[in-house]
């Protein structure tokens, strides 16, 4: 039998001070932790629900994204041909062509401007993603200066709105709609009619890419590696899973430098909660030496402090987690390098992330625990007593 | 002829201090028998904490044999040694060394956790304890709430729960005033008297020492003949 956990518990609550401060400084680790955390999550469920497994991205050969891909007309016709590509209910084979670029957006964080991707599209573009879904107004018409805009611009960006105009290439465009399509990067982009916006760009043979819907998921690998190796096509095909799943890359810099900061603080964090239970050590000398001479054995004196100080990190990753808890949902976004464009997404705190900051939390306590539970427990008994 | 409960044979202890070697205890030979109030006198840095410390195996001898209760402590691993202190030996301090964070009922429950008795034994084991120390109506109360009498007292509690042979006490009285001391000093011959115990008491009050069957004086670490001439 150990040293009852009470007796942990009732000292923590009688250093009421010292708890608290060095609980809190625990708390802001696990906070900054949670919320690099919480970002990257909602980051990559955002590129994740992107993608359509039965979907293939058509750029051409040697472009990484959709904006540096030169795509011709004349490829499209060829790339329509081929077989494994599903039909809709006219028989029309479900191939978008479809054109990308970047406009500059003042948002209400970055007033100097965010890039926005803009694209181009047909009907049957909007028809392949089943996934969305128009929330207000309607979608533009062939042939005129109008645009949709992602439902995550709205909410960032004081100039979209419904009814409002917007200022790039040659013209004002209209915002006639407002799209959204679950956590995807489309809440992020602009839609608007492929030849009008073609032309607007002076871009009318060169467009930008092809996604096309494959029958089923086998089809769908086999069309990428037909597409691929075809020669004459010069063409780079890939599933759209895949490519915006590569696009997290984006997050690499937010991930390293959110777990830098956060090993750093936690460093800190360690010292603090060593300190604290090195004082606690200190100033309870006299009750390690009475424990021994009741009968607990050393293993007892350095389970019991290492217990506190665990105890005491619990309660610093717990207000961690209520730290960051209003964070969950918020709307943010982040600069794609691939894209050259502005994700939206929203914070995610999922109960796998909260619990990972309490592990977090109990390495950093376990970690500034140990050092003085085991100098607790190599205490001589009458060196203990006299201490005290 | 009744039991022997301890037994030192030669046994000394030296301090290195400074360079300097301090002999706290040289060539004591004690026996106590089972059943005896012993007191162990004298003046400050005699020694006789020292010895009670080495009987209660809180520290280790430099040289010579020590038996307490049939068991040579040197021979125990510390891990056995604390096991044998908790189920043999109850131990009171001068200064009561209660836990302040627990109550009069955790404190002398604490000494159980050792020993497989469940939670609910636990506990009246504890009740009884403190009602013989004459505390049943403090079980709840912290250290902080008691009297220093009361204190002793709950710590004699704790050092009787596990039902050892032998109580061990540090001038128990030292820091009490008059009447409490009284008290604890009655409670400890009670102890002896009633309950069999075998009770080694050091303390520098000759008016405590009235209260033990033995005497012994201790000066400069040596232990004088019994009838207390050098």
């Amino acid at each position: 039998m150990s040293i009852p956990i009470a007796y942990n518990f009732r000292n923590l609550a009688v250093r009421k001070a010292t708890t608290i401060m060095t609980a809190l400084g625990i708390s802001l680790t696990v906070a900054v932790l949670l919320a690099v955390l919480a970002l990257l999550h909602g980051l990559e469920t955002s590129l994740k629900s992107t993608g359509d497994p039965l979907h293939v991205l058509v750029l051409r050969k040697g472009a990484n994204s959709e904006l540096v891909s030169n795509f011709t007309r004349t490829g499209f016709q060829v790339l329509k041909t081929k077989a494994g590509i599903a039909r809709d209910e006219a028989g029309n084979p479900l191939v978008s062509l479809e054109m990308v670029t970047v406009i500059n957006l003042v948002s209400v964080d970055a007033p100097d401007g965010i890039n926005v991707t803009v694209r181009g599209l047909e009907p049957v573009g909007i028809k392949m993603r089943k996934n969305l879904k128009l929330v207000a107004g309607r979608w533009f018409t062939p042939g005129r200066r109008e645009v949709v805009v992602g439902q995550a611009l709205v909410k960032r960006f004081p100039d979209v709105k419904m009814g409002k105009q917007l200022h790039f290439g040659t013209g004002d465009w209209d915002i006639v709609g407002v799209m959204a399509s679950g956590q995807s990067a489309i809440n992020s982009e602009i839609w608007a009619d492929l030849n009008q916006l073609s032309s607007d760009q002076h871009r009318t043979e060169v467009l930008s890419s092809a996604l096309v819907q494959a029958t089923d998921a086998v089809a769908a690998q086999a069309l990428v590696n037909r597409i691929s190796q075809d020669q004459q096509l010069n063409m780079d095909a890939e599933l759209e899973t895949a490519y915006y799943e590569a696009q997290q890359s984006s997050g690499a810099l937010i991930k390293g430098l959110g777990w830098f900061v956060a090993i750093v603080m936690a460093v800190g964090s360690c010292f603090a909660a060593m300190n604290t239970m090195y004082a606690a050590v200190a100033r309870r000398s006299k009750e390690i030496g009475t424990l021994r001479v009741l009968g607990f054995s050393r293993l007892s004196i350095l389970a019991s402090f290492f217990t506190e100080s665990v105890l005491l990190a619990l309660l610093g990753g717990l207000i961690g987690c209520l730290l960051v808890l209003p964070l969950h949902g918020m709307t943010t976004g982040v600069g794609n390098f691939r894209t050259f464009s502005e994700t939206d997404f929203n914070l995610t705190l999922t109960p796998r992330i909260l619990m990972g900051g309490m592990v977090f939390a109990i390495i950093m306590g376990a970690l500034g625990g140990l050092f003085p539970a085991w100098n607790a427990a190599r205490k001589e008994i009458l060196v203990a007593l006299r201490e005290g | 002829m009744s039991e022997t409960v301890i037994e030192t044979r030669r046994l000394s202890k030296e301090y290195i201090r400074d360079e300097f070697h301090i002999t706290a205890l040289q060539d004591v030979d004690l026996e106590v028998k089972r059943g005896e109030f012993v007191a162990l006198m004298g003046p400050s840095g005699s020694g006789k904490s020292t010895l009670l410390h080495l009987i209660a195996a809180m520290d280790v001898p430099t040289s010579g044999e020590i038996k307490v209760l049939g068991q040579d402590l040197r021979k125990l691993s510390d891990r056995a040694i604390a096991r044998w202190r908790n189920e043999n030996v109850g131990f009171v301090f001068q200064s009561f060394n209660l836990i302040p964070v627990l109550t009069a009922l955790e404190n002398v429950e604490l000494p159980l956790k050792l020993t497989p008795l469940k939670k609910q034994e636990r506990i009246d084991h504890a009740v009884t304890a403190l009602k013989l120390v004459g505390l049943g109506d403090r079980l709840g109360h912290y250290p902080r709430q008691l009297s220093g009498g009361q204190e002793q007292r709950v710590a004699i509690a704790r050092a009787i729960v596990t039902d050892p042979a032998l109580i061990l006490a540090d001038e128990p009285t030292g820091n009490l005033d008059a009447a409490s001391a009284e008290d604890i000093l009655h409670l400890l011959a009670r102890l002896n008297q009633e309950f069999g115990k075998t009770v080694v008491m050091v303390t520098h009050d000759p008016h405590a020492a009235r209260f033990a069957s033995v005497v012994h004086h201790l000066e400069k670490g040596r232990l004088l003949p019994m009838n207390g001439n050098p």
